[in-house]
């Protein structure tokens, strides 16, 4: 860790402290350069770009069905959100929609993956801000859903489960029963993290009135995800322009009120309940049916563009895709839902103290292989 | 020569005992508090060196000798070498006056199992704790560069202020035992035939608390998290004299452990110790007591720091003197007001 | 031999050269209350309006492109609150940027695109005024494109180190291009890359396609 200071030790007034690249609570490589009153944090000022691929180039350069397991790569935690986004929309470019068989795996394996990548979230904000145990609960649990994916393509971690079209693989035998028996023990745990932080008042202390946001301020910055709801916002793609199957299923929004860290924590938790219950009801009512739809092996969209945008657990992760008519697109574009969230950190933590930097980095949920691309 | 095996060798020999069988129990501790997190974490811990990793204590410390000591370049070399030593020989020497039991029989003569009886043991402890603080300083300071001062300056200021509540939390126990001798204040409980924590619940708490917070531990341990953004005091420190920073704390939960059970859990007296239907118990000798006491507070050290998150340090400094503060010294006046309505005396 | 008799009038000529229907989806025209507010505020500035594949799109000039965000962020038709991309596609062939801007309307459930196309060498407004998102989303335009944006707040290069020279997304910086300078002052090796960021590309060997 670097610094710089105005004036020395004892009578300096603002002191420059940069955070990171490497730092156990950052995240990935992330650096913010905190400006410091003491003990206040004035400003603070994120560079990203450390782990730039250059993943829209390569949208350029490679067809569209290679395309998808690069994007694997951008959020690696929740791998299957990018692939979804992605396969959904060059298929609406191609105009054609995959078989209802192989759309109730993908709401399947989605929601799967949106609580793995909560339970992330919830093991290293916790872990964090201190309390350890919490962190190797929640990965007991992800372990089961990683035993999942691994059954279903042999990857934990970049999936690359859907292809443009549908999916490619059939469901395992045993798939139905391991994720019933899952989604039947998950609350049970949920309700164990709950004991561990929800009523406790240290827990409390580290996050209530932390990081606060109000509901103008995070649409004027482009919140989406967990992070707008916590603010009272209650808007969801998957309600608000369904996409895959989610129409046929009931599941709540939860919002918070005050927009603070506390709340993006429950409006979190509650998201890993609703998101066991649509897998709950998918399992048990997966139709017959192919799983690719009918289309040429070479895939060339016609010419145009088209931006379509899933539900990812970050947030709104959008691709917008210009094709020139041929097998590989013009413009292969991300909108990545950490890069806009993180904007936000420079209204979050103004007026906070270095301790709560950590946190507010924690309630953003965000993973820089997005950011950076 | 009578005088010289009482008051030479005999002591000559409890210390040296105490010197020989204290490492090994810190280094217990550090392998315990692995087992327990992990078992509480659903995970094994060390398994690897020795049956069920019975042998890390062992390969702990050799790997910390074994490492090359480095010095930053612009510290200060003598007190840099100084500083841990300032904090492990007050940890240490505390346990010059803690009880561990009431005289024994020993080749036909009665040796009391504690190296010495001071009549102002209580003040001993505290004044000898508080010397810890000064290595801790100086160790921020040798290091020369801002963050360890900063971090340092902060374990120090937020060990002093859970010093005033701990002291004033034990003042119900003084008044109600009326001496500073440790080996007295067992001996009142053994006459009242209560522990004292059933005269002074609140007293205990509090005195628990402060002592947490007093050793740098969780719920307290801000000032040296992996965390946070300053490393804390002991950043530049690096193998051999890392290990006596770790050391002076392990031994530290030690003392406010044993601490705890002598002020308030009847030190080596066992439940109810002069009821005499009881009087089976006997068969565990009073030092056994004084253990199994001493390892129930040490797991609870080790409970908290697997359970819960870390206070901010603004938060642990209020929770310190707005609340700890005034319930001890509330505390202390209430036992007054009870003790002389009752005639306590 | 008698001359065949004419054709019949109306008849269509033989083996006519009729244009087959274009296959594939087309862009249908859009109008809507909101596209005649802008058509009515900024008629000069409007260039179309359509629909593809069931997304609305305007297509603006960019002059006073700032005035018009502001008019979507703050009507009452159809107010877009929420900015959720800004990004440009490069067309080199006409040496146009068409910055490409997606809105959200939470409380209509609408969303637009609209599309300003600028030379390479032009400025844009920036509408990180209006939205706060557009702060960094124009920082990357500029980072990868070389889009200057007028009135930014903080225009300078986001994902790629300060001093990368060259534009990455643009069609003629080849996807293993690298910025040698940088690579030797930073990393001290040499980069060993074919091409460099400055050297003519097109007069070496053959330009790199992507399957090399």
């Amino acid at each position: 860790m670097s610094t710089r200071e105005e004036q020395t030790l004892f009578d300096a007034s603002e002191i420059t402290v940069s955070m990171g690249p490497q730092h156990p609570s950052t995240h990935g490589v992330l650096q913010v350069k905190l400006k410091l009153d003491g003990e206040r944090v004035i400003d603070a000022e994120c560079v990203i770009g450390y782990l730039h691929r250059g993943v829209e180039k390569l949208g350029e350069a490679q067809t569209y069905g290679q395309f998808v397991p690069t994007l694997d790569r951008m959020d690696y935690i929740a791998a299957v959100s990018n692939c979804l986004g992605y396969c959904e929309a060059v298929e609406k470019l191609l105009g054609i929609t995959a078989p209802p068989r192989a759309q109730y795996i993908r709401v399947i394996m989605t929601e799967l993956n949106r609580i793995s990548s909560h339970l992330l979230w919830l093991g290293t904000h916790a872990l964090d801000i201190g309390a350890m145990t919490v962190f190797l609960y929640a990965f007991r649990e992800r372990e089961e859903i990683l035993k999942i994916f691994e059954n279903y393509c042999g990857a934990r971690l970049t999936t690359h489960m859907f292809r443009i079209g549908g999916t490619q693989y059939e469901i395992y035998e045993g798939f139905q029963d391991q994720v019933r028996a899952f989604v039947k023990d998950f609350p049970r745990h949920v309700d164990e993290y709950e004991t561990l932080l929800t009523e406790n008042r240290i827990w409390i202390g580290r996050t209530r009135g932390v990081g606060v946001i109000s509901a103008k301020d995070a649409i004027d910055y482009g919140l989406t995800g967990p992070s707008l709801r916590g603010s009272g916002v209650e808007w969801d793609l998957r309600k608000a322009k369904p996409y895959a199957v989610y129409s046929d299923f009931q599941f709540d929004i939860p919002t918070g009120q005050q927009g603070d860290t506390y709340d993006r924590y429950m409006v979190r938790i509650e998201e890993m309940r609703q998101a066991a219950r649509i897998v709950a009801q998918a399992v048990e009512k997966i139709p017959d049916g192919p799983l690719m739809a009918k289309m040429s092996k070479i895939i060339k969209p016609p010419v145009g563009d088209i931006y379509h945008s899933i539900e990812a657990p970050k947030g709104e992760l959008g691709y917008y895709i210009v094709s020139d008519g041929s097998t590989l697109a013009y413009r292969a574009r991300v909108r990545p839902p950490s890069f806009v969230n993180l904007q936000a950190l420079k209204k979050m933590v103004a007026g906070h103290m270095v301790a709560d930097v950590v946190a507010i980095i924690g309630t953003l949920d965000i993973v820089l292989g997005e950011i950076d691309r | 020569m009578e005088f010289a095996i009482d008051y030479v060798l005999i002591p000559l020999i409890k210390i040296a005992v105490i010197l020989a069988i204290l490492p090994l129990l810190v280094a217990a501790l550090t392998l315990a508090e692995r087992k327990v997190i992990a078992f509480m974490q659903v995970r094994l811990g060390p398994m690897r060196v020795g049956p069920w990793g019975l042998l890390q204590p062992i390969a702990d410390p050799i790997k910390l000798l074994l490492k090359e000591d480095i010095i930053p370049e612009r510290a200060d070399r003598w007190i840099f070498a100084l500083a841990p030593v300032i904090t492990l020989i007050p940890a240490f020497i505390v346990f010059a006056v803690i009880p561990f039991g009431p005289a024994i029989n020993i080749l036909g003569k009665p040796v009391s199992l504690y190296v010495t009886d001071v009549n102002i043991g209580l003040l001993y402890v505290l004044s000898i704790s508080s010397v810890g603080v000064l290595g801790i300083i100086l160790g921020g300071w040798a290091s020369n560069s801002k963050y360890p001062l900063l971090g340092a300056l902060r374990s120090a200021a937020q060990m002093v202020s859970y010093e005033v509540a701990l002291g004033f939390s034990i003042i119900g126990v003084l008044m109600l035992a009326g001496s500073l001798s440790l080996v007295s204040i067992v001996n009142a409980q053994k006459n009242a035939g209560i522990w004292y924590v059933f005269y002074q619940p609140l007293a205990f708490i509090l005195f628990f608390i402060c002592g947490v917070a007093e050793t740098n531990r969780a719920p307290f341990d801000l000032p040296e998290a992996e965390s946070e953004l300053v490393a804390g005091f002991h950043t530049e420190y690096s193998g051999f004299r890392f290990s006596l920073f770790f050391l002076a704390e392990y031994a530290n939960m030690i003392t406010v452990s044993s601490m705890a059970v002598t002020l308030f859990w009847g030190g080596w007296l066992r439940p109810f110790p002069n009821v005499p239907a009881l009087a089976f118990l006997d068969w565990i000798p009073p030092i056994l007591w004084f253990a199994i006491k001493v390892i129930v507070f040490l797991y609870f050290y080790l409970w908290f720091r697997a359970s819960w998150p870390r206070y901010r340090y603004d938060q642990l400094m209020k929770v310190g003197w707005q609340w700890l503060l005034p319930l001890s010294m509330a505390n202390v006046i209430v036992t007054a007001v009870l003790m002389l309505l009752l005639n306590k005396g | 031999m008698p001359k065949p008799p004419p054709p019949p009038p109306g008849a269509k000529p033989a083996a006519p050269a009729v244009p087959a229907k274009p296959k594939g989806p087309q862009q249908e025209p859009w109008s809507s209350p909101l596209v005649d507010a802008i058509k009515q505020k900024f008629g000069g500035e409007f260039i179309k309006s359509y629909s593809f594949l069931g997304q609305n799109q305007i297509e603006l000039k960019k002059d006073r492109i700032a005035e018009i965000m502001t008019f979507l962020r703050d009507n009452d038709i159809v107010p877009f609150a929420y900015l959720v991309d800004e990004t440009a596609v490069h067309w080199p062939k006409t040496e146009e940027f068409e910055i490409v801007y997606i809105l959200y309307s939470f409380s209509k459930n609408e969303r637009v695109r609209i599309k300003a196309r600028i030379k390479e060498w032009e400025p844009i407004e920036s509408v990180a005024g209006i939205w706060t998102t557009a702060d960094w989303l124009e920082r990357e335009v500029y980072d990868m494109f070389g889009v200057q944006y007028a009135n930014h707040p903080n225009l300078k290069r986001i994902l790629l180190p300060e001093d990368w020279v060259g534009y990455p997304l643009r069609k003629d910086y080849n996807i293993r291009l690298q910025d040698v300078e940088w690579v030797r002052k930073h990393l001290g090796i040499d980069s060993g890359q074919k091409y460099y960021v400055g050297e003519a590309r097109h007069e070496d060997e053959g330009y790199i396609t992507p399957s090399d």
